[in-house]
């Protein structure tokens, strides 16, 4: 996936830093080993690239320039048609997409790619501020003041999935179960917020 | 006098508080000592900034920083527990959505499987592609 692409245009100047938003090593570790990645693979425990960058699910794709500067803001992209089926985001045009800007530096955006970041509302920044409170009483063993703070975060920003779905492993619960089809469903209910539905609506121009 | 936790920007400052129900103060001492920002006759100051505080009456009193009104003064969003004496500071979404729409990639550190830090601005000069997953 990434690593192939690295591979391919590493000597060009083009470098995948992987986050992985995962509560341990460990769950990231099968990934990034089946990978053989030689890229940085880091592991991002706290949530500090998906609170900085606001992000609200995975996968988040974003191009930094050399300078860096975002040039394609947040994304949901993939590496491989895994799991097409599902989400319908081919992977070649992206991967085509990468390689013409690294050795054009073509910019290739569609409708599903917003011209700039999503700007936040001050109740998704509580709702970080919550999950930071819980991630630190989780580690404190305080489980249950921890697990008010996951569902006050979940209340205050329901289409983040880092909140709703990535709490799920750090409670104990099964992220792959029927739970997410219900979350699936919730979101559909909610008009499906993406990066391109929120942008519109919250940068209007007049 | 009890000793209270404040979460802030991926630090964790211990501060001198009062508690009483859900109302938390803060010395202003402690509360300078770990965040920066000092109590003078023009408001709530910090570095070349100073907050205003003329008209929040109930915001310090004898006691100390009523953390609640200094997060309100602030324009931040806080999050407490008042019973696990831990609060988290957040951020401004207005400042933070000047930040994102300036265009400047936000910058971090974060280890690898080895615990090795790697910095964002590190790869300046090259083309970074930034891809968040998870195993969720």
């Amino acid at each position: 996936m990434w690593q192939e692409l690295y591979q391919e245009l590493g000597e060009r100047g083009f470098v995948p830093i992987a986050v992985a938003l995962d509560q341990c090593a460990d769950d990231a570790r099968p990934y990034i080993e089946k990978a053989a990645a030689t890229h940085p693979s880091l592991i991002d425990t706290e949530h500090v690239v998906a609170h900085r960058y606001g992000m609200i699910n995975v996968p988040t794709v974003v191009w930094i320039d050399e300078e860096g500067r975002i040039v394609r803001p947040n994304t949901a992209e993939y590496g491989t048609d895994t799991f097409l089926q599902f989400h319908g985001r081919e992977s070649g045009p992206f991967l085509d997409a990468i390689r013409s800007w690294v050795t054009t530096g073509e910019i290739r955006r569609d409708e599903t790619v917003p011209s700039d970041m999503v700007p936040p509302t001050p109740d998704e920044e509580l709702a970080r501020a919550e999950w930071t409170l819980a991630w630190h009483l989780h580690q404190a063993d305080r489980t249950e003041a921890a697990a008010r703070h996951f569902d006050r975060a979940a209340e205050l920003s329901p289409d983040d999935w880092t909140i709703r779905r990535g709490s799920m492993p750090i409670r104990g619960q099964n992220p792959m179960g029927p739970e997410f089809f219900d979350l699936f469903r919730e979101w559909e209910s909610r008009g499906k917020a993406t990066y391109a539905s929120l942008a519109a609506a919250r940068l209007k121009r007049s | 006098m009890t000793s209270f936790s404040i979460l802030e920007d991926g630090r964790h400052h211990e501060v001198d508080a009062a508690i009483a129900g859900d109302a938390i103060r803060i010395t202003p001492d402690s509360l300078q000592a770990a965040l920066g920002w000092e109590v003078k006759p023009e408001g709530l100051c910090r570095a070349e900034v100073c907050v205003p505080t003329a008209g929040h009456a109930s915001w310090s009193d004898a006691d100390g920083i009523d953390l609640q009104a200094f997060a309100q003064l602030l324009g931040l969003p806080l999050a407490i527990d008042a019973e696990e004496r831990t609060a988290c500071l957040g951020r401004s979404a207005v400042e933070h959505a000047g930040v994102l729409a300036s265009g400047e990639a936000p910058d971090f550190t974060l280890p690898d499987l080895n615990g090795v830090p790697h910095t964002l601005s590190d790869y300046r000069g090259k083309k970074v592609l930034l891809i968040a997953y998870a195993s969720w």
